[in-house]
């Protein structure tokens, strides 16, 4: 999960992390108040999950009280790369000598975490990695010992930090480990991390990602989330438990067991829709090893909720969990459906393999229901899905 | 012959009195492996009845692999205790972990890898998230289905749990020498490119098929070791072709991120080291076939 800016600064400051005052709006309205609290001038900033918004033209600088009222106004409303900004942040301002650049991140590929640091910082890092590899030092950091003071230094020193500044920034880089590791952090990034004109270490901006999987631990971590940004039906499937994507332009829903299998069948749906006008995958489904009739029902619930599906692929391969088990499920969940008032009217493809598929066809040839129809393969089922679509 | 798991290996399960831990466990023991003990340490000295056969419990990996001679260990327990259980696991010089719990925090995962690392490596660990492994006739270590395919000539590693099914069952006349689960976290145990080397290895399997899916770049890095050092032929299938960018697709790991980690790039490496990648699963098992016959 990535954070906005605003909620980062936070997470820096709960670590003692050296950050500038700050607050952030909705109205226009609300900015005198706060530019009157931070002294009158003050930097607005878009809160938006994306970079690139100072050349977008979403931060700017603010004189006094009535002009952050102006310079709310102008930025709150803005789209930024397809995001709308809702939140901007007012912070004080601070006079900048220097920018440089640190992080910690997952290293995926070498299994370990990574510190990069350079002092070349301000712009997109990934165009300093582009252009000027040698100016972005990566030092690997062992995930038992950490970034120790000595590991800290090691760090200053790679990236050429200036010696007048190298005691200041170890100890950031110490809060800011403390931050990814305290808070499970897949990505903890400054950029800029800025020498004041009184020679003072701040960071100005900060991009933090959470890693889901810790929300056991980390129960303050759900409050972070942004729902209002969320499409309203993957909204609705979290609500119920379910791991539920929404793609743009698709037509076909999707329901399948296991993440790589679904991911498969939007695959082949794309595929097999080739040949019928271009028609997608709607979303993904997984309804993961149970399958029970409640599942199912939620689950073809926010799916036949979608207005864009015009026809359903439930494609299921019984591992563990048994054909016939699905086959009930589907029966009762359309059963279900239909007593809460549910219009079910869109077509429903149903792909059975594996454990007792026999049985759990047996089951639905039986039940008969006019709107679902068998597939034996996962691509005639996908073909037949995507010919209904386009219908 | 097979890879990581035979008939000869003895296999105790961690978390196995939780519900999960004994469901697994009375599969796994209908499919013919060897179970020698579980640990839990506030169930030590108890015996669990399965179905007629009786397996002790013990306190501590330790003591179990003393009192049996153990090498293999599979893993149940609830991810809030699951770092601990595979420090557990390497402290006892276990050979083969797998992780089967899902939901695990990465940082958990890159603790006890590093940690595996400081201790030499003397544990290898399949998963976290994954479905286990299987060589089918012999010993089922974790969830996949024993009774899907027979023993035979194909190696399969696979990111995902499902797919590894839906491709034994595809499969299922030709048979496995062994089907690796390696599962979609981004950071895992044993990768592609561990699998492979023991496929080509081993003198049982003839082919491999290997399937990938979106996110990291494990599969590129499998092409390249599979230009350097593979002789045998393999298929490949890669999930994930339609995932938006920025959207993780079930397993952790599942993201494309900007340009980096889309199922495009992955085939095209793949292909590139001469593998023959499918475009659905089914035609994946088609180009098995025909290699084989071949």
């Amino acid at each position: 999960m990535d954070l906005f800016e605003y909620q980062a600064k936070d997470l820096f400051a709960k670590h003692d992390v050296p950050v500038l005052a700050g607050e952030v709006i909705e109205t226009p309205e609300a900015a005198r108040e706060v530019a009157e609290r931070l002294g009158g001038r003050a930097v607005v900033k878009a809160q938006v999950k994306t970079g690139g918004r100072g050349k977008a033209g979403g931060v700017k600088l603010a004189a006094d009280p009535e002009d952050a009222v102006e310079k709310a106004r102008a930025i709150l409303g803005m789209d930024i790369k397809g995001h709308t900004v809702h939140r901007v942040m007012l912070a004080e301002t601070a006079d900048i000598a220097e920018e440089y650049y640190v992080s910690f991140l997952l290293d995926r590929t070498n299994r370990t975490f990574l510190a990069m640091a350079s002092i070349e910082g301000g712009m997109e890092i990934e165009e300093v990695a582009a252009t000027k590899p040698e100016a972005l030092a990566r030092i690997p950091v062992d995930p038992i010992d950490g970034v120790t003071e000595a590991k800290a230094r090691e760090i200053v020193q790679a990236a050429r930090f200036p010696e007048e500044v190298a005691g200041q920034v170890v100890e950031v880089l110490q809060r800011l480990w403390t931050v990814f590791i305290e808070e499970d952090a897949l990505l903890v990034e400054v950029n800029p991390l800025v020498k004041t004109a009184e020679g003072k270490i701040i960071a100005l901006d900060g991009k933090v990602s959470l890693d889901a999987n810790a929300e056991f631990r980390q129960p303050g971590h759900a409050a972070l989330e942004d729902k209002a940004a969320a499409n309203p039906l993957e909204a609705a499937a979290k609500e119920r438990g379910l791991n539920y994507v929404k793609l743009e332009g698709g037509s076909v829903g999707i329901i399948g067991n296991g993440a790589g299998l679904v991911m498969s069948t939007l695959d082949v749906v794309a595929y097999a829709g080739e040949a019928h006008g271009g028609v997608k995958p709607a979303n993904f489904l997984d309804i993961g090893g149970g399958a029970s009739a409640e599942v199912m029902a939620n689950g073809l619930e926010i799916i036949l909720g979608d207005p864009e599906v015009k026809s359903v692929f439930v494609n299921v391969f019984g591992g563990i969990t048994a054909c016939d088990a699905v086959a009930n499920g589907i029966v009762q969940a359309l059963e279900l459906l239909k007593s809460k008032g549910e219009n079910v009217s869109k077509p429903l493809v149903v792909r059975l393999d594996g454990n007792n598929a026999e049985l759990g066809r047996k089951i639905l040839t039986d039940a008969d229901h006019p709107l679902v129809e068998q597939v034996d393969t996962m691509d005639g089922a996908a073909n037949r899905a995507a010919e209904l679509a386009a219908k | 012959m097979a890879i990581f798991l035979t008939k000869d290996s003895k296999v105790i399960v961690q978390g196995m009195t939780g519900s999960e831990g004994q469901k697994h466990t009375r599969r796994m023991l209908a499919a013919g492996t060897t179970i020698v003990g579980g640990v839990n340490p506030r169930k030590a000295g108890q015996r669990i009845d399965f179905d007629g056969t009786e397996v002790p419990v013990f306190g501590s990996v330790k003591e179990a692999i003393e009192a049996t001679g153990a090498d293999v260990t599979v893993i149940f327990v609830p991810e809030k205790f699951t770092k601990d259980a595979v420090v557990e696991a390497i402290d006892a010089e276990i050979p083969l972990a797998v992780v089967i719990t899902e939901g695990i925090a990465v940082h958990d995962t890159a603790y006890f890898w590093a940690y595996a690392g400081k201790k030499g490596n003397k544990t290898r660990i399949i998963g976290p998230n994954c479905p286990g492994l299987i060589t089918p006739g012999q010993s089922n270590a974790g969830i996949i289905p024993a009774d899907i395919t027979k023993p035979g000539r194909i190696g399969l590693v696979s990111k995902s749990g499902t797919l590894t099914y839906q491709m034994m069952y595809e499969l299922r006349d030709i048979g496995f020498s062994s089907c690796v689960g390696i599962g979609g976290d981004p950071i895992i145990g044993t990768t592609h490119i561990d699998a492979l080397a023991a496929f080509e290895a081993d003198p049982e399997t003839e082919l491999i098929v290997m399937i990938g899916e979106i996110g990291g770049d494990a599969e590129e890095r499998a092409a390249d070791f599979i230009k350097a050092n593979v002789t045998k032929p393999v298929v490949g299938y890669v999930a994930g072709f339609t995932a938006p960018e920025g959207k993780t697709m079930g397993h952790a790991g599942a993201i494309v991120s900007g340009s980096s980690g889309t199922a495009q790039a992955k085939k095209e490496a793949l292909e590139a080291a001469g593998v023959r990648v499918g475009k659905t699963p089914s035609e994946t098992a088609r180009l098995a076939r025909e290699l084989l016959a071949a």
